[in-house]
């Protein structure tokens, strides 16, 4: 029967490889998708009911069914209620629920090994069991915060010399785990929850100052974070498909990271040190002078007498849930006869991707959806740029101002245009808390108002035109 | 040293493994273009609920009188079914916005 599991578990390896590459085309994507799941389910199946112990015959099989059930309810239920918008917190505690596992499975096969301290314990043995252990409670506590912050529950925190004192927590871990495993031969499990204490420290101190703007790139780190767990576990149990998965996840995750962090301009290592966001170089120049608001009735006719017009959509569309009355307007637009694009910056919104999921939501055309360095040789021809809830990506500060925090950013040109205007609910700040100059442009307007109301009235005014 | 030259040989298919893997993800994913990312990042994380495994591996073995760790394992099990079930679905949900539209074509 060993045998058996052996090839459900090579099955459900080459599942996950070859579901992540159809996951890179969208399509086939959602296929790509099945294809992993499948692999999953093959690789689970044969846990539960080929090993040569047979699990079938030991009492524990139905706790591991039932909490499996329970499990897949409640998952199904949390994953299917969910508002599109708010997928990113989704994924924040689905990835916090994988690292928890890692960590409970560390715990308890710790509880085996303190309570045969006369065994000697290998290295190769302690490690995978120790790094489970904190990367898992690390990648827990920091997805829970990532969850809080992403929803608004959870403000920033951050103090002078942070980043030291996170280094020096992270010190701190590696020296309880090696005291732990010194002290393996006494007896008692004191250094082994010390350890776990800090990497919970190191969790919150971890992402608690880093700005909302940043989260996409600590849920991708933390979600390799998890794979790296789920692979330590792998080498413990030396089990291949999950060290192939976790291996797989840790890698895949970090290079994702990576593209994220170009995209944003941030280095990698400044986030891990918890730097990012921390503005520590100023607010940048103050900016001075008037915004201009402008009423719908404006905006509609100026819309309408253009001939190109570029919508540029931000975390405020999805907030307000106003990609619907969006898809819309750019119908009657449309049907004006007006070209009608859209811009999509790689980071707008929570998640890259996040406005196409979204967009793509309410039947928008995949291809008038445009990457950022295609449309930004468009702006200059463009009549109106409409701005729905999206700030720091269009902040032309990012290119003129070298004091600012998000200086060499790259962002959307749209300063470019012919009229620009801004869809907001006030003249608040975006993400990296800073002033954006464009509001203040000559060429720029200001409607201010949810952008969900603010779009149906430019729907209403139009149709009326 | 000797333990380091040891646990190398006696891991070395593993290392290999671990190595040859890195290459794959990063492989994977640096030619993805940047709609997908989303996605991408959360059917990753579906697949690192792979964790299960070990969840129900742990489960599997405890004592039936060891009540500690048949608690800690059942709220692994579960935790780690979370993370799969859900990783997937939600992933499924976002993807299948991107399904070809039957009808309409460019407007």
């Amino acid at each position: 029967m060993q045998h058996l599991m052996e090839i459900c578990y090579l099955i459900g390896s080459f599942g996950f490889i070859i579901g992540l590459k159809l996951m890179g085309q969208p399509d086939s994507a959602r296929k790509g998708n099945l294809v992993a799941a499948f692999g999953m389910g093959m690789a689970v199946f044969g846990t539960l009911f080929l090993d040569k112990t047979g699990f079938a015959v030991i009492p524990n099989f139905g706790y591991i069914i039932s909490a499996i059930l329970l499990g897949t309810v409640v998952g199904t239920l949390m994953a299917k209620r969910v508002q599109m918008t708010a997928m990113p917190e989704m994924v924040s505690i689905f990835n916090g629920m994988g690292g928890l596992a890692a960590a409970l499975i560390s715990i308890i096969e710790w509880q085996e090994i303190a309570h045969h301290p006369e065994i000697e314990m290998p290295l190769g043995h302690y490690i995978p069991i120790i790094a489970g252990l904190i990367i898992g409670t690390i990648s827990f506590v920091g997805s829970i915060i990532a969850w809080g912050k992403l929803n608004g529950k959870i403000g920033d925190f951050r103090f002078a010399g942070q980043q030291y004192i996170n280094a020096f927590i992270l010190l701190v871990i590696i020296v309880a785990a090696y005291f732990n495993f010194t002290h393996i031969a006494d007896g008692g499990s004191l250094w082994f929850y010390i350890t776990m204490a800090v990497a919970i420290i190191y969790g919150l101190l971890f992402v608690f100052p880093i700005g909302g703007a940043d989260m996409p790139v600590v849920i991708s780190l933390l979600n390799s974070f998890t794979g790296v767990a789920a692979a330590c576990g792998g080498f413990l149990y030396s089990n291949n498909v999950m060290l192939m998965g976790g291996v797989l996840v840790g890698s895949a995750g970090t290079i994702l990271t990576v593209v994220m962090c170009k995209a944003m301009n941030r280095s990698l290592m400044n986030v891990l040190i918890g730097m990012a966001g921390s503005n520590s170089s100023g607010s940048g120049a103050a900016v001075s002078g008037s915004a201009r608001e402008v009423q719908a009735t404006d905006v509609a006719i100026m819309m309408k007498y253009a001939s190109k017009v570029i919508i540029v959509p931000g975390y405020g569309l999805a907030v307000a849930q106003a990609q619907h009355v969006c898809h819309e307007l750019e119908n009657i637009l449309a049907e004006e006869g007006i070209d009608v694009k859209y811009a999509i910056h790689p980071v707008a919104g929570r998640m890259p991707g996040h406005m196409n999921v979204l967009l793509a939501e309410s039947n928008v055309e995949y291809d008038k959806l445009i990457e950022m360095e295609h449309i930004n040789s468009e702006f200059p021809t463009t009549d109106v740029v409409l701005v729905v809830g999206a700030n720091d990506v269009v902040n032309p500060a990012a290119k003129t101002d070298p004091t600012s925090p998000i200086y060499g950013m790259p962002i959307l040109d749209v300063e470019q245009a012919k009229q620009i205007v801004v869809l907001k609910r006030s003249m608040k700040s975006g993400y990296a808390g800073i002033e954006n100059a464009l509001f203040f442009d000559p060429k720029c307007g200001m409607l201010f108002g949810d952008a969900k109301d603010s779009l149906q009235k430019l729907v209403n005014e139009v149709k009326s035109l | 040293m000797e333990t380091i030259f040891e646990f190398i040989g006696s891991n070395i298919t593993y290392i290999y493994l671990i190595g040859l893997m890195v290459f794959v993800g990063i492989e994977l994913i640096s030619h993805v273009p940047s709609v997908l990312h989303t996605p991408l990042m959360s059917g990753a994380n579906a697949i690192h609920g792979v964790v299960l495994i070990g969840a129900i591996i742990v489960l599997g073995k405890s004592e039936t009188t060891d009540y500690f760790s048949i608690v800690v394992g059942f709220i692994g099990v579960f935790v780690g079914t979370l993370n799969v079930i859900g990783g997937f679905v939600v992933t499924d949900r976002m993807l299948e916005m991107f399904k070809k539209k039957p009808k309409g074509g460019k407007s």
